[in-house]
């Protein structure tokens, strides 16, 4: 075939953060994990933080899912990296959508498991704080 | 350095066969009347429809090439072939009997006409999706009119016991339709044998071009037309043909019955190659429909690989040069796994996991090796990125495939953190 132009199913961003996922892997003795599954298309997405003086220093991904997904949590993970803990809570999929320049609507769900699993691994490093024992 | 261009997606389309564009050409410039017109140029025009009506005559051995009607397309056959069909016998009986694997475009029609006061029996398939005569027999009841059963499943390659079901539904006297598009031109096929009195197929499926599909319908199945207008194709389908595709399909159909020994022999090699070498090298990979061989039809594998999903697997094979499909539910445009892989009950994960590949004729040894020695580093860098791999290895989930009694199912797992189980 003579291929001038390239097709591809995503945009140039999202193909990047796909093919070159930024943040893969799992926070070592990570402060808070949040796992999560999506329930439209029964994919999975895990991240990890690294939490130093409420800000967050480090954040990994895992991801069972689409194209869109996998990009997604890589662009996630970038975005959150060195905001405090109440900004990253406030965090939406749309910046997401945002930064990766468009996701097509069917695929905007993968993005929502993105702050999903954010929100839960910073639930899950509140309720760890919360049962650390006080030294009076 | 270019890189190899390797398209396994022949179960979607294929390329136009040279001899069949070559003959297709002069029928947009030079022979270019109407087959209605009763001028020299219609007259040319019918004279070379005829032939080509001959011709895909013979590739299913139809009694008469007045048998067959011709529409746009595979889909608009199966609409034509149900909708006509029952529109016309509807005082016989509103019943119908389908397997529940069939096409989109048969178990569409159907549930229209459950709309319009059908009423259907479904019949299950067994796990590498094959129909039971017998389940065919248990649900005709005296109301019934039509059973539908398709030649070789779409997704996973089942070839059907269509002749066996043709047996029972002669002995009770109803009709059968079958959707021979994944078979034709792959397979021979011969409506006496068979025993259908409606059969359709696409001839872009087997290097024929797009646009035309074909429907037998034997003289004793009457169908009522569904588009109007003039009429064309004795009254069944209105509006001019599409002679140059017409043509074309000609020409293919006759290709394929004079190299279907050698093109089956090439593509079920290249099929065993790919099977022996990709089991070979990856591992929790699961085959879905039959092993290669006289249940599966010669140019298709459906496979899964656990813990990883489908559409990250097509993606970057399409990176490498592969092309391939998935019944993944992410690849769906409804988000759904694919009806064929829920009615063989494989397993959510596994389903997640599909993966397509349909071989053609100009496939090569060459282009088999590539993919057998590409697939796996894919598997290998999704694995690493899912979460689901790494809880295998850590005993939290458990494999589908090879299951180590270790840690909970991945429907399980799936369901306990969102909330919802995984459909
Ligand atoms: S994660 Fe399933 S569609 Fe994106």
């Amino acid at each position: 075939m003579k291929e001038t132009k390239e097709y591809t199913l995503y945009n140039d961003t999202v193909m990047d953060h796909f093919l070159n996922p930024r943040n893969m892997g799992d926070v070592q003795e990570a402060d808070g994990v949040g796992e999560v599954g999506a329930a439209a298309c029964g994919d999975i997405m895990k991240i990890s933080l690294k939490i130093r003086d409420g800000k967050i220093e480090d954040a990994r991904f895992k991801t069972f899912g689409c194209g869109s997904a996998i990009a997604s949590s890589s662009m996630a993970t970038e975005l959150i990296k060195g905001r405090t803990l109440e900004e990253a809570k406030n965090f939406s999929n749309q910046e997401v959508v945002d930064a990766l320049g468009g996701l097509p609507p069917v695929k905007i769900h993968c993005s929502v498991l993105a702050e999903e699993a954010l929100k839960a691994a910073i639930e899950d490093y509140e309720a760890k704080q919360a049962k650390v024992p006080v030294v009076a | 350095m270019d890189k190899r261009s390797v398209y396994l997606d022949h179960q979607t389309t294929t390329p136009v066969l040279e001899e069949a564009l070559q003959a297709m050409l002069p029928y947009f410039r030079e022979v270019y009347g109407s087959p209605s017109s009763l001028h020299r140029f219609g007259l040319q025009v019918r004279e070379g429809l005829k032939e080509a009506r001959q011709k895909i005559a013979a590739l299913i051995n139809a009694e008469s090439e007045e048998d067959l009607i011709f529409t746009s397309g595979g889909t608009e056959s199966s609409n034509l072939a149900i909708k006509g069909f029952a529109d016309a016998n509807h005082r016989k009986g509103n019943h119908i009997v389908v397997s529940a694997i069939e096409h989109p475009s048969v178990m569409n029609s159907i549930e229209y006409l459950t709309k319009h006061g059908f009423e259907v029996s479904s019949v299950p398939v067994n796990a590498i999706g094959q129909i039971n005569p017998e389940d065919v027999r248990a649900a005709i009841t005296d109301k019934t009119i039509l059973v539908c059963v398709h030649l070789v499943n779409h997704d996973i390659g089942t070839i059907q016991p269509v002749k066996e079901i043709g047996k029972i539904t002669a002995e009770k006297g109803i009709a059968l339709y079958c959707d021979a598009l994944a078979a034709a031109g792959w397979m021979p096929i011969d409506v006496r044998d068979l025993g259908v009195q409606l059969l359709s197929f696409s001839p872009h499926r087997f290097y024929g071009p797009k646009g035309i599909g074909v429907l037998y319908r034997n003289r004793k199945a009457r169908v009522t037309s569904h588009i109007h207008g003039g009429v064309q194709e004795g009254g069944r389908r209105a509006g001019t043909e599409n002679v140059p595709a017409i043509i074309g399909a000609g020409v293919a159909a006759e290709v394929a019955i004079k190299e279907m020994s050698q093109r089956v022999e090439h593509v079920a090699m290249l099929q065993k190659r790919l099977y022996d070498g990709l089991w070979k090298h990856i591992k929790y990979i699961k085959l879905n429909g039959p092993v290669p061989g006289p249940l599966r039809i010669c140019n298709t594998l459906n496979l899964s690989t656990e813990f990883i999903e489908g559409e990250g697997q097509l993606l970057l094979l399409d990176y490498q040069g592969i092309a391939v499909a998935s019944g993944s539910s992410c690849v769906s445009k409804s988000l759904k796994v694919s009806h064929v892989l829920s009615a063989i009950q494989l397993d959510h994960a596994l389903a997640q996991g599909n993966i397509i590949m349909s071989l053609g004729k100009d496939n090569t040894v060459e282009d088999v090796d590539y993919v057998i020695e590409t697939f796996p580093k894919i598997v290998d860098k999704l694995r690493n990125m899912s979460p689901m791999w790494k809880e295998f290895e850590e005993g939290v989930i458990d494999s589908v495939i090879a299951p180590t009694g270790r840690g909970k199912s991945f429907t399980q797992h799936a369901a306990d953190i969102s909330g919802k189980p995984a459909h």
